[in-house]
């Protein structure tokens, strides 16, 4: 038992004297939560419009008001023409356009009909999308105010709630994502990494041949990664409940230990990709290059799942990081039970049971 | 210039012999450009909705139909109990409830006026609003057709209505693979090159062959320059190969010149290239070279507006954003290949990514030292 | 010989408080083959690697080939061919790809090339491997491969770092064989070894003792100052006395 913790020690030591390994044992997951927290937001806010005004009288500038007093939009004053609008569109320096008719007014005040124009950019379609939809709703809105004292009949009222999120705060969705992200890449790289570098300097054959039983050596160099892993966790949440304000709804028990399992799982993974790599730099590429586009493809943070042709949607089941989001944002966000997530569970527990079987068996082949 | 070609000579032959790097460069980017595109779709269609019904009337039973036929739903249930389409949202097979209060028909038509509630799963916040915004498209549609059923046409004439014309610029179709292809050509270009530079010259100080080019009268820049010219073409080859993928794969035809683009392209391999030498000129391995740039090649991608606009941003965001050079590319990406803007029209991010080339080629040179 | 090729006077190196070289003073003669030793960690290497350019000196003065190694480094690196430690050919480039780039950066000629190149393999006998990679070459051809394309260039002087470090007895002999035959072609050869027997077939050698020499002249002079039988014996009369050794 001593023996093992002075192993141990080893490990710690070699981790903290790298500044380049702490860079991205705790810079990156730092890193990454600020930027999907503060910077990378779907969430849009002061897109520019540009407004077309061949009307120029007081309902435009009714609605033109409206759609300046709204945080969704900042109007790009400098253009007038349709000539100017193409150029800005091709610049990229406007994202949609809202066309007034010189008839606009007219039409209205006579016929009860007026017809508006609306382009968006649409080389991003979800932005135009929503960018129009704003809009759509902005004049709906001066629509029901010029008709209010026309009674509507028959009217059908929805009532929306956003569940979990009611602010649609942005983070919710990636944050759980990140975790898996974070988790799966240090875990892996670090651990793979870590192995193949004694294996390259040979001091590998020299742990083996001591009186150390192999089952302990693999321990020693994975106990300090599940350690560090775990504090990684935890200012990972402090991170987001405190500056994000990503609430932890569940049982936090119950996150840490399911945490675990994927700590566990991912190590695991490392250990495999140890077993078949002979270099650092191998391992580097696998575990890295290799892991980080499946994970940050088929986790679903950031892509849908229900999008993807059907055979990604099958091969997205083999990814760890995916069945750990799911678990997540059930118990995080949502505050649900193991009950909710036990089956998720039970395959995170079925993966890491395979991965730790077959990298061990590996790792027994390779010494005899 | 004689010493230049001898260095490029060996570089090439080294490059093509190391049986690792090889698929890094060829094979990678192509399965990247080949998948990606179709896992990246952000676009928001096959929206689940569980129906509470607690009316059962004729109308409800058209309502559900509308929302059935309008192509952007799937009715995952269709049940009485809150509790039930609840448990589904919990369990991520359903994205939105729409609950229908009892008495709705009979309420409608006698009160003129009734509420339905929606409660949408907003973890996923686009999801939730975009779902939530086309089930109230087409609860306003269902309206109106209720509407027209009942009401005469003179009674309704004392309303006034705007009609929408709405118009999608430079992707009428809004297919989304128009929008991320471009942009994932730019993120593996960027990939390769940025990889590959900023371990290339670290492996000969790893090795020790360094020492021996150090005592050389070899020039700096003749060193640098050598480093840079294979890797420069592999990235324009990956660039082409790229393109034609585009072309044959997802049918996507730049709409801007060509030639612009190929432009642009050179001049941000060498910026890029100068990011990916100066990381090998500050690490004494290539684990850490590695480590170095897998940290800033993430800030850079996730800060590009490849996965979520730069307009975003906060503006300390887009500050940093605009300070890396992946940004710029990715936006003029798009800019040639969707809209086919002009070289004026790009000419601003031009001159940044120069700038951005020579500074970071200056300081790779300056930093790589032959005497320590 | 009418010039001297390495000229050392208080030359130092410094990192931080340690000192790796001590205000060493030495000349080396044209044409001489000069043997420089000393215990691991007694500061040979840097030592050679401020003389080649390759390490600014903290202070003190020196000039190889008549060249200043303060501030003509990029001249100095024209003149001479340079050996290190770690086998520093490329692995995965040919023998005679390699003759062709390292011999190609000093600037000869594609005539000069392809002579130089077919003239090495022979002397070498290596004419069978000539297309194989370097990689592929167990570790004493790898070295006299390694000498060879160092002076390919006819350098004034030669820089060799441990250069038989690993190498059994015969290829030893027929390095220090291509050694002779370049110092009787004139190049000066400087060389650091842990080989008694090796410093034997020096002109002249300096031992270095944490970071200062401690002697310098013929084998035969030395052995006679310290009244020893053997080199072995001088060396170890020396290193006893050294802080930073390994032993």
């Amino acid at each position: 038992m001593k023996q093992f913790l002075v192993f141990v020690r080893k490990e710690f030591y070699h981790v903290f004297r790298d500044k380049r390994t702490l860079l991205i044992l705790f810079g990156l997951p730092i890193m990454q939560i600020l930027l999907f927290g503060f910077a990378l937001t779907s969430e849009i806010k002061n897109a520019k419009i540009v407004v077309v005004d061949y009307s120029k009288d007081a309902s435009t500038q009714k609605i033109i008001t409206k759609i300046a007093a709204s945080s969704y939009f900042t109007i790009e004053h400098n253009i007038l023409s349709y000539d100017d609008m193409d150029k800005a569109f091709k610049q990229g320096k406007i994202k949609c356009a809202i066309v007034f008719p010189s008839s606009f007014n007219e039409d209205l005040k006579h016929t009860n009909k007026a017809s508006i124009q609306i382009i968006a950019d649409a080389s991003d379609p979800n932005t135009a999308r929503t960018l129009t939809n704003y809009l759509i709703s902005i004049i709906s809105n001066y629509q029901a105010e010029i008709n209010a004292n026309v009674q509507v009949p028959y009217q059908i009222q929805p009532e929306l709630r956003m569940l979990y999120n009611p602010e649609l705060n942005g983070s919710m969705n990636f944050i759980p994502g990140v975790i898996a992200l974070v988790l799966m890449i240090i875990c892996t790289t670090l651990t793979s990494v870590s192995i193949v570098k004694e294996k390259e300097l040979g001091t590998m054959e020299i742990l083996l041949v001591s009186p150390f039983k192999p089952l302990y050596v693999i321990l020693s160099k994975v106990i300090p990664f599940l350690a560090l892993s775990f504090i990684d966790l935890i200012v990972i949440l402090l991170l987001s409940n405190y500056v994000l304000g990503v609430p932890i709804r569940g049982n936090i028990f119950l996150l840490l230990m399911e945490s675990t399992l994927f700590i566990i799982t991912c190590l695991s993974l490392g250990l495999l990709i140890s077993t078949v790599t002979n270099s650092q730099q191998t391992a580097m590429l696998i575990s890295m290059m290799g892991m980080m586009l499946p994970t940050i493809l088929f986790t679903g943070f950031l892509f849908p799942l229900e999008n993807m042709p059907l055979p990604l949607q099958i091969i997205s089941n083999v990814v760890p990081s995916r069945w750990y989001y799911y678990v997540v944002k059930a118990v995080m966000l949502k505050g649900l039970g193991l009950q909710a997530v036990w089956k998720q569970t039970l395959i995170l527990l079925g993966m890491c049971f395979f991965l730790l079987t077959v990298s061990f068996r590996n790792f027994k082949i390779r010494l005899a | 210039m004689r010493t230049l070609k001898f260095l490029l000579r060996k570089e090439f032959k080294q490059i093509f012999r190391d049986k690792g790097l090889l698929p890094l460069i060829f094979i990678m980017p192509m399965i990247q450009l080949l998948v990606m595109p179709l896992a990246a779709n952000f676009d928001v269609k096959n929206v689940n909705v569980a129906i509470v019904d607690h009316d059962h009337s004729t109308y409800t039973q058209q309502l559900v139909n509308k929302i059935g036929a309008s192509g952007y739903f799937r009715i995952a249930n269709y049940s009485d109990s809150y509790k039930e389409a609840l448990h589904l949202v919990e369990h991520e097979k359903a994205d939105i409830i729409l609950e229908i209060p009892q008495n709705f028909e009979r309420n409608l038509i006698r009160e003129n006026n009734q509420k339905v509630f929606l409660a949408a799963d907003a973890i996923n916040g686009v999801k939730g609003s975009i779902g939530s915004a086309y089930l109230t498209t087409v609860l306003t549609d269902f309206n109106s057709d209720v509407r027209l059923k009942w009401v005469q046409p003179q009674r309704l004439g004392a309303v006034s209505t705007i009609g929408i014309d709405y118009s999608n610029w430079f992707n009428p179709l809004m297919d989304y693979h128009k929008f991320m292809v471009p942009a994932i050509l730019a993120l593996l270009v960027t990939m390769v090159g940025g990889f590959v530079a900023a371990l290339n010259i670290v492996r000969e100080k790893e090795i020790g062959t360094i020492e021996q080019i150090n005592v050389t009268p070899i020039k700096k820049w003749e060193f640098i320059l050598g480093k840079m010219i294979p890797f420069w073409l592999i990235g324009i080859f990956d660039f082409t190969l790229g393109l034609l993928i585009a072309r044959f794969v997802y049918g996507i035809i730049p709409v801007g010149s060509i030639a612009t683009l190929y432009l642009f392209v050179s001049v941000y391999m060498i910026a890029l290239l100068g990011f990916g030498l100066l990381v090998s000129t500050y690490s004494s391995n290539q684990l850490q070279a590695m480590f170095v740039a897998f940290f800033f090649m993430m800030i850079f991608i996730l800060m590009s507006g490849l996965f979520s606009p730069v307009e975003n941003m906060p503006q300390w965001a887009k500050v940093i954003s605009n300070l890396t050079p992946v940004t710029h590319f990715v936006e003029v990406m798009r800019m040639i290949v969707l809209k086919g803007s002009t070289f004026a029209n790009i000419k601003k991010q031009f001159f940044i990514e120069i700038i951005f080339a020579v500074v970071l080629n200056s300081w790779a040179i300056w930093n790589y030292r032959k005497t320590s | 010989m009418e010039e001297k090729a390495i000229i050392c006077k208080d030359l130092t190196k410094q990192f931080g408080d340690f000192v790796a070289v001590n205000k060493i003073s030495f000349e080396v003669d044209s044409g001489e083959i000069f043997g420089f030793l000393g215990a691991n960690g007694a500061g040979k290497t840097t030592a050679m690697r401020m003389l080649c350019g390759l390490s600014f000196p903290s202070s003190g003065e020196a000039t190889v080939a008549g060249f200043n190694v303060f501030n003509q480094q990029e001249k100095i690196k024209r003149n001479i061919g340079y050996m290190s430690q770690k086998f520093s050919l490329y692995e995965n480039l040919s023998i005679l790809e390699n003759i062709e780039f390292f011999g190609g950066i000093y600037g000869l000629s594609d005539r000069q090339l392809k002579e130089k190149g077919e003239e090495l393999v022979n002397t070498l006998r290596l004419q069978k491997e000539a297309k194989k990679m370097v990689g592929e070459l167990p570790l004493g051809w790898k070295q006299k491969l390694a000498f060879s394309v160092a002076i390919i260039h006819k350098p004034k002087i030669v820089f060799l770092d441990e250069p038989t470090g690993g190498v059994d007895p015969i290829t030893r002999r027929q390095f220090w064989d291509l050694i002779y035959k370049a110092a009787d072609d004139g190049i000066t050869v400087f060389v650091t070894t842990h080989y008694m027997d090796e410093a034997e077939y020096c002109n002249r050698i300096s031992i270095m003792v944490d970071g200062r020499i401690d002697a310098l002249d013929t084998p035969t002079n030395l052995k006679k100052q310290f009244s020893a039988e053997t080199m072995n014996d001088v060396f170890y009369e020396l290193a006893r006395g050294a802080k930073r050794s390994d032993n």
